[in-house]
């Protein structure tokens, strides 16, 4: 469908690849011109990454070829790739965290002079890029002493110091905060300015029609086209994407709150740091019976440890009283939170979620194993009985529900990990994140299940990153920054600009 | 069809079978003049690996749950001396005498999980000053000499007592003298290990923990009392094993049981269980012993010299690990 422009530096050409029998990806096209931002989308498990792996050296493809400058290239290793300008930032960090940004930076591609590292050119060489993006770090601490965010610039700051002719960027904002996206954004049409081409992947609709000069389409491993990003309207790119026809993004939910079901009063995280007192400090609120409260905030605001302390109280100092049904819970510890009907489900899906290596059935078991084992003999038809309904009604797609969850995409872990907590038949759901790493289709069906879930008379408090999702979800929103809440707003009241001035510590009514 | 073949063929319990099978067929070609083909030998190699497969079997439960246990060998040591103490010279009945050692097994088994699990020290340390410790403890229970039935008296004479039926009852043979009591013993604890694991809460407790601690924890499984329980039967079990060593050696000897973890812990890694935890199985281990036990059968009958048998050893762990491995 892309017309043979010459110009094009970068051509992969019928690129087709067979995983152990399985086909992942079919005669998929992509060219990559100077100096331009192609954004290549489409749901979880269309073989975007896959195909951002051939292209830096990670797998050789089965099929198909790569030309770059009109030259047949195989690479056969990271590092031939980088040695031809195509580098890679991948979508999880792989910083190692005990080693500082610099000797990070340069891992395996050293500056030495007969043999010694050149850590002054090094130094040099990295701050540089860190000033051109905006991030003050201490260049000789372990970057595990940084929050995430400031980590993923030095992800961003590591592909650049070897001046890259292609870079590929792996959904790189999905751990940034808004200034550091715009920063990130400068840098970028920097780069673009300077003939460097840029292959971008991400899910965030406002940041495709932001910076997209061309879009390129997978679905299910197949190449659906190529359009410039301006003759591609947003409803054609979602139709072409999931291969049905979107109408709204979300569903406007009707308001059906009940009984009180939570309450929060004047809880306060100490901070684990040790750099402020209190992380958290003084916030209150109700939760009622089928409502769904937002906690909006900015990185740092301090709405992660609010969600957390009301779970889990193990790892830090807590203070102020949580009420659920009109019972206080002193100390929380995720046992005795699940057994009084508190779900907590966190950002991290594979490090604090699930258990990768298991089933689909033992992991939506995992949190009430209790209830299938009543003489601690476990009842596995029970169990596979549960995996199964929940499969049905969460519409996660499968080949065996004795699969490792490690195999199914992003979307599909979600529903799994969703289902676990469904399981737990929960009075209140702490939902972080919900819909992180997830693909458009599923992230519908995410917001459906929330509305049946609210219906159903559960109360849930959500974080999202994303604003537009949080204005349709949430019935109330309580806005906070550095650790206080700054705002409360009903729907219909708030707005995007509203949260985000109030996140930035512009409260007008708090 | 074909895929179905594929999904057998890549089963760790197909590959350790394999695993297995390959030894049995290299027993039969260098079968050293026909011995192999003696039912004799194999129930001779049954016996003399019971005791580590019990270990074995102990060490699974921590395996899985993402641990390992370096003190086996030691409580194993010192439980034989216990053994012997109680038995030979103070005359303890010998049921009454087995429930103690294995309560002091079961201590230093919940000692060491305490120290990993409440205390958070990597496990490899915590049961490597377990191991140091029991050995010590062992020496100074049995004074630094062996227990048996000749007994140091004050004044410099011994004295011999006679050794307890129980002794020769555990390291006999029962059933027209074929079977060996202590193959049994194992049996048994295969049997509640592997009900434990595949069948138990506490069982599916292990594994989650084994493959994701965090994931566990914020999903109300008790992390405490999961990792108490596996190294609290990690640590009876050496008991059972050191009771069995006692009775098949007579007498409770201090140094009984040296390197025997790492035996143990080799079974379990041939049978195909990966050290990172939240994987295996006690059929697994049961062929990794099998498969131990046969290959240091086979170089015995054909007469291998011990630094050609370590060496050997050595080489055929690395190459049953690569072998489980392998993919497609």
């Amino acid at each position: 469908m892309s017309d043979p422009v010459t110009g094009s530096m970068l051509w992969m050409r019928n690129i087709g690849m067979v995983f152990s029998g399985v086909r992942v990806l079919e005669a998929v096209n992509l060219d990559v011109r100077a100096g331009e931002v192609h954004v290549l989308a489409g749901e979880n498990g269309a073989g975007k990454s896959t195909l951002m792996k051939i292209l830096c050296g990670v797998y050789t493809p089965t099929e198909g070829s790569v030309e770059l400058d009109g030259k047949t290239v195989k690479f056969r290793s990271p590092r031939q790739a980088t040695d031809h300008g195509v580098r890679m930032i991948h979508q999880e960090l792989s910083l190692v965290p005990a080693l500082n940004a610099v000797d990070n930076a340069f891992l395996g591609q050293e500056l030495s002079r007969a043999g010694w590292v050149r850590r002054a050119a090094e130094e040099v060489r990295l701050k540089g890029w860190l000033t051109r993006l905006g991030v003050d770090v201490d260049l000789r601490r372990p970057v595990e002493e940084y929050p995430v965010s400031v980590q993923q610039m030095i992800e961003v700051a590591k592909a650049l110091t070897f001046d890259a002719r292609i870079l590929i960027m792996d959904e790189p904002t999905s751990a940034l905060n808004r200034p550091e996206v715009e920063q990130l954004f400068a840098v970028v049409s920097d780069l673009k300015a300077h003939g460097c081409g840029v292959v971008y992947i991400t899910h965030k609709m406002e940041e495709i029609y932001r910076i997209a000069d061309r879009i390129t389409v997978l679905r299910d491993g197949k190449y659906v086209g190529t359009a410039r990003a301006a003759e591609l309207r947003q409803d054609e790119l979602v139709k072409w994407m999931v291969g049905r026809e979107v109408k709204e993004h979300f569903t406007q939910r009707t308001a059906h709150a009940g009984d009180e079901v939570l309450r929060v009063q004047r809880l306060s995280v100490a901070d684990p740091t040790g750099r402020q007192a209190w992380r958290v400090r003084n916030v209150s609120f109700a939760l009622k019976k089928g409502e769904v409260v937002g906690l909006a905030g900015l990185e740092g605001a301090g709405n992660h440890e609010v969600m957390e302390a009301l779970f889990d109280t193990t790892s830090g100092r807590v203070k102020g009283a949580v009420w659920l049904e009109g019972k206080e819970l002193n100390r929380r510890q995720p046992r005795m939170s699940i057994r009084e009907g508190l779900a907590y489900l966190t950002s991290d899906r594979k490090g604090k979620g699930l258990v990768l290596d298991m089933s689909i059935t033992r992991n939506t078991t995992l949190a009430s194993l209790k209830r299938f084992s009543p003489w601690l003999v476990l009842r596995n038809r029970a169990e596979t009985e549960a995996a199964r309904r929940h499969g049905k009604a969460f519409r996660t797609r499968y080949a065996t529900l004795e699969q490792p969850v490690k195999e199914l995409s992003g979307g599909n872990q979600q529903k799994v990990v969703l289902a676990k907590w469904l399981e737990t038949r929960p009075k209140v759901l702490l939902l972080d994140e919900p819909t992180r790493g997830v693909d458009v289709g599923a992230k519908r069906e995410i917001y459906e299940l929330i509305d049946r879930w609210t219906a159903e008379g559960i109360g849930i408090v959500l974080i999202t990153s994303e604003m537009p999702e949080l204005l349709a979800l949430a019935d109330r929103i309580l806005v906070m920054h550095r650790g206080e809440v700054t705002a409360v707003m009903k729907r219909g009241e708030a707005t995007q600009e509203r949260v985000l001035a109030a996140a930035m510590g512009q409260g007008d009514e708090a | 069809m074909k895929k179905r073949i594929m999904a057998i063929l890549l089963e760790p319990v197909f590959r350790a079978f394999l695993a297995l099978l390959l030894m049995v067929v290299i027993g039969l070609v260098f079968n050293a003049h026909g011995a192999f083909f003696k039912s004799g030998t194999h129930l001779d190699m049954l016996r003399e690996n019971s005791r580590y497969a019990i270990l074995a079997c102990g060490m699974t439960l921590v395996i899985v749950a993402g641990g390992i246990d370096l003190a086996v060998g030691s409580v194993l040591g010192m439980t034989a001396v216990c053994f012997a103490l109680f038995t030979i010279h103070w005359g303890w009945p010998p049921l009454i005498a087995s429930v103690a050692c294995a309560g002091i097994g079961l201590a230093t088994g919940l000692v060491s999980g305490a120290l990993a699990g409440q205390f958070r020290i990597q496990p490899f340390i915590a049961t490597l000053a377990m191991m140091v410790f029991a050995r010590g403890l062992a020496k100074s229970i049995s004074g630094g000499e062996k227990i048996s039935t000749s007994i140091h008296q004050a004044d410099g004479s011994f004295k011999f007592g006679t050794l307890p039926p129980v002794f020769e009852q555990l390291s006999g043979r029962v059933w027209n003298d074929t079977i060996p009591v202590v193959l049994l013993v194992l049996l048994v604890t295969a049997l509640v290990c592997w009900v434990l694991l595949s069948r138990l809460r506490w069982g599916r407790y292990l594994y989650a923990i084994g493959g994701n601690e965090e994931a566990a924890r914020l999903s109300g499984i008790p992390i405490m009392g999961s990792k108490l329980l596996a190294y609290g039967l990690c640590g009876l079990l050496a008991a059972v094993a050191g009771i069995c060593h006692a009775a098949d050696e007579q007498q409770g000897d201090p140094e009984a049981g040296m390197g025997y973890e790492l035996t143990a812990i080799a079974m379990v890694v041939i049978g195909g269980t990966s050290l990172s935890g939240g994987r295996g199985s006690i059929p697994l281990t049961l062929l990794g012993a099998l498969t131990i036990g046969y290959l240091d059968k086979i170089l015995s009958l054909n007469n291998v010299e011990t630094a050609y048998r370590l060496m050997l050893t050595g080489l055929i762990i690395v190459c049953a690990v690569l072998f489980q491995r392998a993919k497609r």
